[in-house]
């Protein structure tokens, strides 16, 4: 162990920059103390305790390093120690000052202040104070996010309404505002049409189906699944539909939802007959008697509500519901069920959009086929094992308890698709019923893991022939997957693809028709 | 039109918190999206979170903080005097009493500096003659120690204050009300730093008995002296007139000296009074400290205001004062700092953050001030464009900025001043504190300095404490 001095006569430096390489040379490999400091007595007797103490004479204008370690180590340190006092700092110059990215709302509108909505999809947690915060800041607000409590729900949707702003959610899932997507979206043309939905893949259905028609949207509305609770009332839905009413673009209004409370759905219906133009109002599974009303249009499904809409704006008389099937449509589907071993009997609906698993368990009931569910409608019963189907059943992917801790299966249909891939080779099954959702935020190609699964199906089938697939595509031709290039590989794979969800169920629903009346035919055969 | 429905007629343009594809899809689309980077604020505090929610643009805590950060900047702190604080303080002449820097701290609890300073002001007064015998007293009650801040006082380091101590008078011109601060030691064995021994007794005795008289004539030939423009031109002198006070305290010499060669005061206390000031670069940052002081201390007590109108810290504990909530302490452990030691020294040696002195940063000078004072962001290693950097991102918690005081680096920007706690809790920005370090023993004096920032926790509690005094206001509404 040495200690070692080099001295720099009137070579005055700022005690910080000293300060500085004292630092850098004290972190050297055996070196066991160092100090570079001016001569001032203070700082030699600094250095006198700690052990440092200068023999050279040096004044307060004179620069001493110092250091105590091994011989070459306390070389390399002053070496090193002279060539930091002879360097220039490097230039930051102005190119490294840059202000960071905000990190909150009220630093980000105070940056940007054209900004109007916020998009929230942060964990429930927090997600309602972000919505506060933006109402705060006059912003409209779009909540993703779910796992909010009614009551601050409640709080949350009525500030909004002492702000006059627009509260899309909790649980809000797609919103369609001057032709922008939010959250899972189409790409839909812009139009006269406006929508006001509370659930998410049945406002993706309107709108797409309008579409498809050749029409277009003004604007698509969330109110997140649980505005129409009692709890809450409807606010969500009340604002929306007040703000299409004054909209001079929007010619019909459109309102889709779950059946609301009684004293909720009386509200919304008597504002909507002020409305002052034509409302479709579709409540799915509601008795029509309760919902119509003078001036409102009852619509019977999620596709049919788009009909109905497409009519109105084209001041058109309302298309029925499509009941009975096509001549050609039963006669794909018997060809199809043709092969089907009679004891293949039941409807197997693996979906992805809760609303079109719900839909279709209406129209499987009403064509006489109670199934399960892990989200049963009225008259369904709660499955009992989620992972294992047994008779008819319907369930919804996307619903929480599959969604925990991984990706909805509108953005990865892995898990989707290996329980298709289980009602496919469970013999019991008759027909397997799916959704393919397009748009934003879905998946870029969620057809393409499906087709392996459904050659791999046939594959492990050998010669038996596989249940009947019955699909339909809710996107639009614009979308980023393009809707028709999605059919033409689904229908390649021998998938039977509707128009609509409703119809897709209506098809299911054929085919399980056939097999019982089959297996009747065969009792009956066998009894002669 | 109703609000709602105009925003049909405005281009959409979104702030997008959370899965950043959705601001993608936005931009794809032909939209307009920011994308926040985003963080749960309050230290993932929900309750918390939620009650700065509703404090966000709320329009009482609005109007409040333009009150409060019109009286901060109306504010005109002047050096009127130098008086004893027995005279100046009633509480002094009722008691023993010692005052100390930061929010209220118990004997048992102090750190080794805070403890030897009062131990040494307590025989500075007579009140013991040795430190165990000072000690007892304090340990029997016999003493009182409370905040410099209870009393309009502010003072660097321990802070410590004791009635025969002189203190500098800072009149703020616009409301006329005062404040005050002690008198710089020095560097080396100080009572700030909790040294207590003979030179530093001396040394009391005479900045008590021969610098402040002196100094005190001085001023009455001077008249009252103008702070703020001698901080404006320090910092365009790099000064940020917390750690660095060259400047500014050559700027107060070229001042005092013509009045002290006319005081009328014996020459050799002219001289020394001269000699003492000019050894000391430091000598200026009690009345930079007062002067802010006089300038925060307007601004406090505007309920539902949420500007930060104190700082300081015990060596123990940060404390916070919001105005609104006028006097109450909001405190959280410091922060570590940092810094650079003296040779010899390491954070292992260092005593928590200390001093009233952060009183600088709350009224935007200091650490808000680094972009004028580059020298002071090399203690960590920084560069110049860290300090700008500094500055700047300090904006982005202010209420505003005070154009009493510019930086050239910023092109002359003023600095950002008014600490808003909902912008601190809300970004997870934290103030930053130009600091010296002290030891941790009592005596040993100053072994480093750097940077540190005021801790978190103290502003999620005070938010908190806010948000019930606004529901209050609001009419108790949940």
């Amino acid at each position: 162990m040495q200690i070692k001095h080099q001295i720099f006569r009137n070579r005055y430096q700022d005690s910080v920059s000293l300060m500085q390489i004292s630092a850098r040379i004290s972190a050297l490999a055996d070196i066991a103390q160092a100090s570079v400091v001016m001569g001032t007595p203070t700082n030699q007797a600094q250095l006198v305790e700690a052990g440092l103490a200068c023999s050279e004479s040096a004044g307060p204008n004179d620069l001493i390093i110092a250091v105590r370690g091994s011989a070459a180590a306390c070389d390399e340190a002053l070496a090193l120690a002279a060539t930091a006092l002879d360097s220039k700092p490097a230039s930051g110059g102005e190119s490294s000052v840059v202000e960071a990215a905000p990190n909150n709302l009220a630093r980000a509108q105070a940056l940007h202040a054209e900004a109007n909505l916020a998009l929230i999809s942060v964990p429930g947690d927090y997600a309602a104070a972000e919505a506060i915060k933006a109402l705060r800041l006059g912003m409209h607000v779009m909540l993703f996010s779910d796992n909010i409590s009614l009551a601050l729900e409640k709080r949350i949707k009525t500030f909004a309404q002492q702000q006059k702003r627009l509260v899309m959610g909790p649980d809000c899932g797609t919103a369609i505002i001057n032709g922008m997507p939010l959250g899972f979206a189409n790409v839909v043309k812009r139009g006269a049409i406006g929508v006001v939905g509370a659930s998410g893949t049945g406002v993706q259905e309107v709108t797409c189906r309008i579409d498809q028609l050749g029409s277009g949207i003004s604007q698509a509305l969330g109110t997140g699944g649980h505005d129409l609770h009692d709890d809450i009332g409807g606010l969500s839905m009340q604002a929306g539909l007040e703000a299409l009413a004054e909209d001079p673009a929007t010619q019909v209004i459109v309102l889709v939802s779950k059946p609301p409370a009684r004293e909720v759905a009386d509200r919304i219906l008597a504002q909507a007959q002020k409305a002052g133009k034509p409302v479709v109002v579709h409540f799915l599974g509601a008795d029509p008697a309760s919902v119509a009303r003078p001036g409102i249009t009852v619509a019977h499904t999620l596709a049919h509500t788009a009909e109905v809409a497409v009519a109105l704006e084209r001041a058109q008389a309302a298309p029925a519901v499509a009941s009975a099937l096509s001549a050609q449509d039963a006669q794909l589907l018997n060809a199809a069920a043709a092969s089907l071993a009679a004891q293949r009997s039941d409807i197997r609906g693996v979906f992805a959009g809760g609303t079109f698993c719900f839909e279709a368990q209406l129209l499987c009931q009403r064509a006489g086929f109670v199934a399960a569910s892990n989200t049963p409608v009225k008259g369904n019963s709660m499955i009992a094992d989620r992972w294992q189907s047994h008779g008819h059943t319907l369930v919804d992917m996307g619903d929480d308890e599959y969604t925990r801790g991984r990706p909805h299966p509108m953005i990865d249909p892995t898990l989707r698709n290996q329980r298709i891939l289980a009602e496919l080779t469970d013999p019991a099954t008759a027909v397997v019923l799916f959704d393919v959702v397009l748009g934003y935020g879905a998946a870029a190609d969620p057809v393409a893991e499906l087709l392996e699964v459904c050659s791999k199906a046939r594959q492990q089938a050998a010669a038996a022939a596989l249940p009947v697939l019955v699909a339909h595509v809710c996107g639009t031709a614009a979308d980023p997957q393009d809707r028709a290039r999605q059919i033409t590989r689904l229908r390649q794979a021998g998938v039977l693809v509707a128009d609509c969800n409703a119809q897709a169920a209506q098809w299911a629903s054929h085919v399980a028709l056939q097999q019982a009346a089959r297996r009747t035919a065969g009792v009956a055969g066998a009894a002669q | 039109m109703n609000i709602r429905t105009s925003l049909f007629e405005q281009p959409l343009d979104v702030i997008n918190l959370g899965l950043a594809s959705f601001a993608d899809n936005l931009v794809l689309a032909g939209g307009a999206a920011t994308q926040l980077d985003w963080q749960p604020p309050a230290l993932g505090d929900v309750a918390a979170g939620l009650d700065l929610a509703w404090l966000i643009n709320h329009p009482r805590v609005e109007a409040a903080n333009q009150i409060a950060f019109e009286r901060y900047l109306a504010a005109q702190p002047a050096l009127i005097d130098v008086q004893f604080a027995r005279d100046t303080l009633p509480a002094m002449a009722q008691r023993k009493l010692i005052l100390h820097a930061g929010p209220p701290i118990a004997w048992a609890d102090m750190c080794g500096p805070m403890q030897g300073a009062i131990v040494g002001a307590a025989i500075f007064e007579g009140w013991a003659d040795s430190v165990e015998a000072a000690t007892a007293l304090v340990e029997a009650g016999q003493i009182d120690v409370e905040p410099c801040h209870h009393h309009n006082v502010v003072g660097p380091m321990a802070g410590i204050v004791s009635p025969s101590m002189p203190l500098w008078v800072i009149q703020n011109t616009t409301n006329g009300s005062f404040a005050y601060c002690n008198f710089n030691e020095g560097l080396g064995k100080v009572l700030r730093f909790g040294a207590n021994g003979p030179e530093v007794l001396e040394r009391l005795h005479w900045m008590t008995q021969e610098l402040a008289p002196t100094l005190q004539a001085a001023l009455k030939v001077l008249g009252p002296l103008e702070l703020k423009p001698i901080m404006a031109q320090a910092l365009h002198m790099g000064d940020e007139v917390h750690n660095r006070n060259a400047a500014a305290t050559g700027l107060l010499l070229k001042r005092l000296v013509p009045a002290l060669l006319r005081c009328g005061q014996p020459a050799d206390h002219v001289q020394r009074a001269i000699e003492f000031i000019y050894s000391n670069d430091h000598f200026f940052l009690n009345l930079s400290m007062a002067a802010c002081k006089a300038m925060t201390d307007a601004a406090s007590g505007v309920p539902c205001s949420s500007m930060v109108t104190v700082m300081a810290r015990n060596g123990v504990n940060f404390g916070i004062q919001v105005s609104g909530t006028g006097k109450r302490w909001y405190q959280a452990p410091a922060n570590p700092i940092n810094g650079l030691y003296f040779p010899g020294y390491s954070a292992a040696d260092a005593t928590a953050d200390l001093g009233d002195s952060a009183i600088t940063e709350t009224a935007g000078v200091g650490g808000f001030a680094m972009a004028s004072s580059p020298a002071i962001v090399k203690f960590v290693g920084g560069t110049p464009a860290d300090a700008t950097q500094n500055s700047r991102r300090m904006q982005s918690i202010t209420l505003g900025s005070n154009p009493a005081f510019t930086l050239p680096a910023l092109d002359f920007a003023p600095t950002a001043a008014g600490v808003d706690i909902r912008k601190v809790v809300d970004s997870g920005t934290l103030p930053i504190i130009n600091t010296g370090i002290a030891h941790k023993l009592a005596g040993v004096g100053q072994i480093g300095a750097g940077i540190t920032t005021a801790p978190m926790p103290g502003f999620i509690e005070a938010i908190r404490a806010l948000a019930e005094q606004v529901r209050l206001a609001d009419g108790g509404a949940a």
